[in-house]
């Protein structure tokens, strides 16, 4: 789909802005409206003043021209807002469309008892059918690969061009429905009904069809809709004072006023906020299953980041050979590289590639009569090579040792020693020995990920604790969380223990984010505040997380917090911004309404602002368009950078506070300039 | 502005700030039921109290309990002062023989004292018996403060508590308020206030021979003067002046301390009685402030977070230094009316604006006054505010439309504003990108209904009875101004009575309509607005603390005291400039132009 290219696609892009224009006409429907209570008493008051308009019309009453005018800009601010509401759901609309083409009709070959398959819609298969799907062909439905290996194209999904590999067991069973299957045959168990799919949901979620509010988002309106009332009283209570004053101001004016005053510039942009956050997510290929962990992400006190993969890269690698007493640093390294070369492991590919760039030692060829290749085993926990009359074995110290004693020999002091110097530094001692004696040491390393040290550091200054879990030794582990800058680390650490850290930093209030991909994840995943499954892992673990990352990258929980503080901090700078306006919009409007009887008041004109209508008029004027000019801002979200909350608060309220005190000022002013020089008013 | 004024009201508020901490400490200990110096002699008092009227001290309360508790506890003692209102003249201690309290206006008095305002349709000294003042209307300034300061505390509270259902009980804290805070403090006030020459006796009222008698407008019974047939008002000599006594030390301590503000005398703390000197001014003045600034750090001292009660405490100093310089400015200017005269303050004369103000007082005293009453919500006056200049009278009046919170009134100020916290938490913690947290609560939608309903209510009853009364004729009929004044002179009514704060702009008369009206907005501005504060308390109690952090919305910084001050000033400011446009900015404006009403 849409993740990759959308990330190109312009704010304004032509098809979107067509539909987004059609769609605010059509949510001008009341019962759409009342859901936005700030918009609705604007669409209530434009109703109000239409009807008003079409009266006077026929009186042939002075100032007919000025109430168009605000009557107009009046239903401009509804359209506006609904505009923003149409441009944030088109883009997600348009991600759907691209879902929807994957889910063209498929035909599945259902495998029936007798063993026979038959050929039937995708769209009648039901939880636990199996069926065989071959190269070339669609995956019919969410399933698990419970016979075979087959590479699969999911760029439907995850816009990754390469192919993955899905296979039986373990944690890379899942696959998807709507993704085409390259190579080989697989037997897959289907896991969802139809409608209930991976595909369907993702539809429905880029498409904001089952959109339901937020808590935060639910705060913030009342929020909202008490400040109506509160401004809604004011203005009706002007009138009265208005009368006592003996200057009664006609409705147009006195909605004009309110309008100005309510928060109608975040009401018009809250749920375009919304839906653009989530939109955020799906443009770094995370799907949130729900806006309110999207909230949660920002809240997030606490990271439960796994070692592998996420702080360091997926494998160890060699970066140093110490040689035992007696044996040179080139024996060891020749010994290490042979033993290595049939070994496809990352660990054992890395000793070739160490060999060949410190000792020169070239790969060479092991024809298969020569060499007897020796794997890894659980039993032996040893793997090697036997080669030319050499029996090369390496593996972790223990194993070592009980072989060369098995031998009738000694592991050295000396090796001994390297070993744990090496365990200490929080790297992996592996030791190498041939014919029964033992040559040194190799040192395996964790490689911690560039740049992750700052990343941590600046959650740390945003205030979010890092924890690294890790199965390795409390003593290994201690070094790489050094390394890497977490401020706390969880060794040894089984799906138990990841559960009760997480159980333990909520009661204390916190909020847990997590990754995960296996099975056995997926308890841990559920208990978390933000569970970020991978896409590559089981089934189990997509349904419990209330995330699913399609790249399958566990750093990316550090994005999702961001876009999550995004979100929230948009919602509260333009909040803060729209009540600011209203102090510049008061020293318009209030002038101009009472300056005709008392024309002292002027000295409130403090922008000067040429007449009573076009002072009106500009004020009503500039708060529509500022819902326009604001749009974008609403769609991308106010920019994120890492700091402690205090300066982000000063930040943002310079901006925001300060600035929406100020902009208004200038706007009404060169507005009332524009529309004087027009001959508007 | 001279050197001498600003040094009495610089004084005033280092006195204030070094009471802070020892009241502050003193009322967190007494509310946690520690132990304190005066346990000795006031436990066994309190182990009584609780023994005749069965109360289980260890028991503790739902915020709903504690509502409805509050809620009869207040409903029966204000019939209690109705009832004693209208059947004063069988009573005794009523040497002036005074009748029956007439049904709306001993209803008004009652709704008023039982809400901490003490606003007064009436003349003390000439309606009210010694007893009626000191058995109905002083113990309702004691248990309206106590009230008060019992929710502060239950605010507190569900700030403080971690995951807690309850909020205290209600009868222990206002038990406690009275018999340690209030009742040691007036009896020491009440002494301090004899030594100055306020009065304390029983007797009748004297009654003395002018030097120098009177020629004045005769009154008739109506209360109007009387006309002569050619059109001119009759005159008649004064030869004797009737002086009113009574207990009046006793009542202008808890008066003052508990910010009810009703004064013995009509002329409240104007009057020589009641506020002899300068001294005793100053020390009347203290007393406002004593126990809301006191207020401020309690609330650090019981969230734990001690700096957070100083940001609030600084905060509400920004507010008052703005309100007094105002204040004080637009008096010291003077009369621009009254170009050509002398107004410069000199060794000979105050200068300014001094009408309707005392000579032994002066304009800094005078303006000082002003503003504390109504940033606290006392309400007791030393100067008629209706004489002030336009911007000066304008100042009381929106100290009382920001919900008196500037140290504010006892307890009332505390909770009033700690729901201006939750709000200005709420808009601008999201700007920090987390759900915003106060002192690791979580405000979520229940608490935001909570606190905007009680944001809501506040200008629902100011601004909708101000407009009745500005188009009804029984509105207008008691006005004694035209114009914008008497605008100002209708909202500051209703501004007062709903801010439960009782000082008035003078210049409005009782009739049914006001003396109903506003009886019905001092219990609406109380009682409606308290529901939705103990339910905003009750829910922040039952939640989780989420551990402060790096990422946490700053309560303890210059940075949230700006941030305060600015949702408060705005909130007040967009709620009530139309209504003030037309009133005392109007009227400011139009003076300046030569034009008076």
């Amino acid at each position: 789909m849409s993740g990759k290219d959308s990330k190109s696609k312009s704010l304004w892009d032509t098809k979107i802005v067509r539909r987004a224009l059609l769609d605010s006409v059509i949510k001008l429907s009341p019962r759409t409206m009342m859901r936005n209570p700030v918009m609705f008493v604007v669409e209530v008051g434009s109703a109000i003043t239409t009807v008003l308009l079409l009266k006077e019309a026929f009186a042939h009453q002075p100032g007919f021209g000025f109430n168009l005018q605000i009557t107009l800009w009046l239903w401009f601010t509804v359209l506006f807002a609904n505009f923003a509401e149409a441009m944030a759901e088109g883009r997600g609309k348009a991600q759907a469309e691209t879902l929807r083409r994957a889910k063209s009709e498929t035909v599945a070959n259902r495998i029936l008892a007798n063993g026979n398959t038959e050929t039937v819609s995708g769209s009648k298969l039901r939880v636990g059918d199996l069926v065989l799907v071959s190269a070339g062909e669609i995956i019919p439905g969410d399933g698990e690969v419970v016979y075979g290996v087959a590479s699969v194209d999911e760029s439907a999904i995850t816009g990754e061009s390469a192919p993955v590999i899905r296979e039986s067991g373990g944690d890379r069973s899942a696959v998807t429905g709507g993704t085409r299957v390259l190579s080989d045959q697989i037997t897959v168990r289907i896991t969802s009904n139809p409608g209930e799919t991976f595909l369907d949901r993702m539809i429905a979620l880029v498409e904001g069809a089952e959109r339901q509010k937020t808590p935060n988002e639910i705060a913030l309106n009342i929020l909202l809709a008490g400040l109506t009332v509160v401004f809604l009283l004011a203005v009706v209570t002007l009138q009265p004072y208005a009368i006592y004053s003996g200057s009664p101001q006609t409705v147009f004016v006195l909605v004009s006023l309110l309008v100005c005053l309510i928060p109608t510039t975040i009401g018009a942009l809250l749920s375009a906020i919304g839906i653009a956050g989530m939109d955020r997510l799906v443009q770094h290929n995370v799907l949130a299953m729900s806006g309110r962990a999207v909230e949660a992400a920002g809240d997030v006190n606490t990271l439960l980041l796994d070692k592998t993969g996420t702080i360091t890269l997926g494998n160890r690698q060699a970066t140093e050979f110490m040689a035992a007493p007696g044996v040179s640093n080139d024996q060891l390294a020749d010994s290490a590289q042979l033993s290595s070369l049939p070994d496809e492991t990352p660990e054992g590919r890395s000793i070739v590639v160490l060999a060949k760039e410190k000792y020169g030692l070239r790969g060479r060829e092991l024809s298969a009569n020569q060499a007897q290749f020796v794997p890894f085993s659980a039993q032996t926990r040893m793997s090697g090579v036997n080669f030319d009359g050499r029996v090369i074995r390496k593996g972790a110290v223990d194993a070592i040792a009980k072989y060369l004693n098995e031998g009738g020999s000694v592991l050295p002091k000396e090796v001994q020693a390297n070993v744990e110097t090496i365990a200490r530094s929080g790297g992996t001692p592996l030791v190498v020995a041939e014919n029964n004696r033992a040559l040194g040491v190799v040192h395996l390393k964790d490689i911690v990920k560039g740049g992750i040290r700052e990343r941590f550091a600046q959650l740390r200054a945003m205030g979010i604790r890092t924890i690294m879990i890790t199965g390795d030794n409390p003593l290994t582990a201690a070094a790489i969380a050094r390394e890497a800058g977490v401020d706390d680390f969880l060794a040894q650490a089984t799906p138990k223990d990841k559960m009760d850290l997480i159980k333990r930093e909520q009661t204390e209030g916190k909020l847990v984010a997590m990754t995960g991909d296996g099975t056995n994840d997926a308890p841990a995943l559920a208990q978390s505040d933000v569970g970020v499954a991978m896409n590559t892992g089981t089934q189990a673990a997509k349904e419990a997380g209330n995330m699913v990352d399609l790249d399958s990258n566990p750093t990316k929980l550090l994005e999702i917090v961001e876009i999550g503080k995004q979100l929230l901090m948009t919602r509260g700078s333009l909040t803060t911004f729209s009540i600011a306006n209203d102090v510049a919009k008061y020293f318009a409007i209030i002038p101009a309404m009472f300056a005709g009887t008392f024309p002292v008041l002027n000295a409130l004109n403090i922008m000067h602002l040429a007449t009573p209508q076009s002072a009106i008029l500009s004020a009503v004027i500039f708060n529509a368009l500022i819902i326009i000019a604001l749009i974008p801002l609403a769609l991308r979200g106010v920019k994120y950078r890492p700091m402690s909350a205090e300066a982000l608060l000063r930040r943002n309220l310079l901006i925001y506070g300060a600035g929406g005190v100020i902009v208004p000022f200038i706007g009404i002013k060169v507005i009332d300039v524009i529309i004087r020089s027009l001959g508007l008013v | 502005m001279t050197l001498n004024g600003w040094f009495q009201i610089l004084l005033y508020f280092a006195v204030i700030l070094l009471l802070t901490k020892p009241m502050g400490v003193f009322m967190a200990r007494v509310f946690s039921r520690e132990k304190t110096w005066l346990d000795p002699v006031l436990r066994p008092v309190e182990r009584l109290i609780y023994k005749l009227t069965c109360v289980d001290e260890n028991h503790e309360m739902r915020w709903t309990e504690y509502s409805i508790a509050m809620l009869l506890f207040s409903a029966v003692s204000m019939l209690l002062l109705y009832l004693l209102e209208r059947t004063q003249q069988w009573l005794p201690l009523n040497p002036q023989k005074f009748a029956a309290i007439p049904q709306d206006l001993a209803f008004n008095t009652a709704a008023s004292f039982t809400t901490n305002t003490n606003w007064q349709f009436y003349t003390g000294e000439q309606v009210m018996s010694y007893l009626t003042q000191m058995a109905g209307l002083a113990f309702h300034n004691f248990t309206s403060a106590a009230v008060g300061m019992a929710l502060a505390v239950a605010f507190i509270r569900g700030i403080a508590r971690r995951e807690k259902d309850t909020l205290g009980n209600f009868w222990v804290d206002m038990t406690r308020a009275t018999l340690w805070v209030l009742a040691p403090l007036c009896v020491v006030a009440s002494l301090v206030l004899v030594s100055q020459g306020v009065i304390q006796n029983f007797r009748p009222y004297d009654s003395v021979k002018l030097v120098e008698p009177q020629q004045v407008q005769k009154v008739g019974q109506d209360g109007k003067p009387v006309v002569g047939p050619d059109g001119k008002p009759v005159m008649e000599k004064v030869n004797e002046q009737v002086i009113a006594q009574g207990p009046i030390a006793s009542q202008e301590a808890i008066k003052q301390l508990g910010t009810n503000g009703g004064g013995f005398m009509n002329a409240n703390s104007a009057h020589p009685f009641e506020n002899p000197t300068p001294f005793s001014n100053f020390f009347e003045m203290v007393l406002i402030f004593a126990i809301p600034a006191g207020f401020t750090y309690t609330l650090g001292r019981m969230t734990g977070s001690q700096r957070h009660g100083w940001a609030v405490f600084a905060a509400m100093a920004v507010l008052f230094f703005v309100g007094v310089t105002t204040a004080y400015w637009a008096e010291s200017r003077g009369n621009p009316l009254l170009a050509g005269t002398d107004q410069q303050a000199s060794t000979m004369q105050p200068g300014g604006n001094m009408e309707g103000k005392e000579v032994r007082f002066g304009i800094a005293n005078s303006a000082l006054f002003a503003t504390v009453t109504t940033d606290a919500s006392c309400g007791a006056v030393n100067s008629a505010h209706d004489s002030y200049t336009p911007l000066g009278g304008m100042v009381p009046l929106v100290n009382i439309m920001l919900g008196e919170i500037v140290f504010g009134g006892v307890g009332a100020g505390m909770y009033g504003v700690l729901i201006f916290v939750v709000i200005s938490v709420f808009i601008a913690g999201l700007m920090v990108g987390r759900t915003p947290e106060y002192l690791g609560k979580k405000i979520e939608a229940y608490d935001v209904k909570m606190a905007m309903l009680y944001v809501l209510i506040f200008p629902l009853a100011i601004l909708v009875l101000s407009a009745i009364s500005a188009l009804t004729p029984s509105g207008l009929a008691t006005l004694s101004n035209a114009g914008p004044h008497g605008l100002s002179e209708i909202l500051y009514a209703f501004t007062s009575g709903t801010g439960n704060n009782g000082s008035a702009f003078a210049g409005l008369g009782s009739n049914r309509w006001y003396n109903l009206a506003m009886g019905f907005t001092m219990l609406i501005g109380r009682f409606l607005m308290i529901v939705p504060m103990l339910a905003v308390a009750g829910s922040l109690g039952r939640k989780k603390i989420v551990p402060p952090s790096q990422g946490t919305f700053p309560v303890t910084t210059p940075l949230f005291t700006t941030l305060l001050v600015s949702v408060i000033i705005i909130v007040g400011a967009l709620t009530f400039f139309p209504a003030l446009s037309l009133g005392p900015i109007l009227e400011h404006l139009l003076m300046h132009a030569g034009k008076t009403f």
